[in-house]
């Protein structure tokens, strides 16, 4: 479970939300500048609160009032963010490699071929980012998250350059493989359709607030019967 | 020609080129990635020699590393020898003169680097030292290449701090630039021109060292 009570300014935007997750896949749901991908940079470490407190099942991984700011690659936290940000020096099959220091090279194989062919990026190890289309490269960006095992996926809007039917056969894949690790997944989006089509808990953010926090089904009743009734339109 | 001078010039600019990598690189990093207002004032005092008039840093130097200071003493009963007028002094001058010159082109490499790679270098674990030499010195290679060039020729070009600090002692202290200055004391145009004509083509050849690296790899590492 995912427990957060966060305060903190970005000029003039104030992001303030106390929320749990219960749900394996959680999608949070608002529109431009509610504050989504602050949350996620907060919740994976990349920026500190002013104030409060970040949890991962029973781990405290940010608590400002004793100064605990634990940093991002000590987490156990992916992040894949809508630019996937590979490293442009290295192939495909190193960016995914880069996060497995640890591992014996013949483990460290493996484990890269498992997530290449998960996001369905296999015939890419041994391209250059450069030559990748925007779709393929979010596809390794995703691959290179997963590789280290982390307990917890943030996800960024991470798959708006794949077209509507490969975006859902990864999606569906990949939330078969992290049921199977459980690894608690967070997904920010401002397309509700995402959000509907998963049938997720839903925290819906405006101005940096919670509005809601439900089932799709509930929380985005009023987004449903707004696309229901544009499919309608002829 | 004095080949002395050429050599310990050449071997003047290696060492305090070595050095100052193993100080800008770490440096330059630190004000890049790191916060705090302190960076700013360190930056300033790192910057400092660059516009310093050279006679004035060398002074400075001297006082510091003569008999008159603690430090001076130390380093002296340290060595068995003052640093001042001896080949040591000189590194320790030309670190502290050049620094400037290593560390800027470095920061505005570093600087250049897309901040998502940094962010995500840092949650696949990462720390410090990992970022620096696995994304940053990569992507900065260009930045890289200047500060070890303009380290090099600021070292070999250097008049007044190896004046004022060294002197003119044959094979200690000698170097071209100091060589050149006596030729044209000496009124010995000839050989002014062959030395000067060295330290011309040097430069030369290091810019366009740098320049065909940056056509030859495009925009990765661009500073």
């Amino acid at each position: 479970m995912l427990k957060f009570s966060l305060d903190t300014r970005r000029g003039s935007f104030h992001l303030e939300v106390e929320c749990a997750f219960a749900s394996d896949w959680t999608v949070v749901f608002g529109p431009s500048g509610s504050g989504k991908s602050t949350l996620l940079r907060l919740l994976a470490g990349l920026d500190r609160p002013a104030h409060g407190r970040i949890a991962l099942d029973t781990r405290a991984l940010t608590e400002t009032a004793i100064g605990l700011h634990l940093p991002p690659g000590r987490r156990h936290t992916a992040l894949v963010a809508q630019q996937p940000a590979l490293f442009p020096h290295l192939s495909v099959a190193a960016n995914v490699a880069y996060g497995l220091r640890s591992l014996d090279r013949a483990t460290r194989a493996a484990r890269v071929d498992a997530m290449l062919a998960l996001a369905g990026a296999t015939d890419l190890a041994r391209r250059r980012p450069q030559d990748l289309s925007g779709g393929e490269a979010q596809r390794v960006a995703l691959a290179r998250a997963l590789a280290p095992a982390p307990r917890l996926l943030l996800l960024d809007e991470p798959f708006s350059a794949l077209d509507g039917s490969a975006s859902d056969a990864l999606l569906e894949r990949l939330q078969l493989w992290l049921k199977e690790n459980r690894v608690q997944a967070v997904m920010a989006t401002h397309d509700a359709t995402d959000a509907l089509a998963t049938n997720a808990e839903v925290l819906l953010l405006r101005e940096g607030r919670q509005a809601a926090l439900g089932s799709a089904a509930e929380v985005l009743a009023a987004e449903r019967e707004r696309i229901a009734l544009r499919l309608k339109t002829p | 020609m004095d080949w002395q001078a050429f050599a310990l010039s050449l071997r003047l600019a290696t060492v305090t080129t070595a050095i100052l990598l193993a100080i800008a690189v770490p440096l330059a990093a630190l004000l890049v990635l790191g916060r705090g207002r302190w960076l700013a004032a360190l930056e300033a005092l790192a910057t400092l020699p660059m516009v310093l008039p050279p006679t004035v840093l060398g002074f400075f130097l001297l006082v510091l590393l003569g008999p008159r200071t603690a430090i001076g003493r130390g380093i002296a009963a340290l060595l068995g020898h003052p640093l001042a007028f001896s080949f040591n002094g000189l590194v320790v001058g030309s670190v502290i003169y050049s620094l400037p010159f290593a560390m800027q082109p470095l920061v505005a490499g570093f600087a250049s680097v897309d901040t998502a790679l940094v962010d995500a270098a840092r949650l696949l674990g990462a720390g410090p030292v990992r970022l620096v030499t696995s994304i940053l010195i990569p992507l900065a290679r260009r930045s890289l290449l200047a500060a070890i060039v303009l380290s090099f020729l600021h070292t070999i070009g250097e008049f007044g701090v190896v004046l004022m600090l060294g002197g003119d002692i044959p094979g200690a202290t000698r170097t071209l630039s100091i060589v050149l200055y006596n030729q044209v004391e000496n009124f010995d145009y000839v050989a002014a021109n062959r030395t000067a004509a060295i330290l011309l083509g040097m430069s030369v050849l290091a810019l366009a060292l740098i320049y065909s690296k940056a056509q030859k790899r495009g925009a990765p590492g661009r500073a």
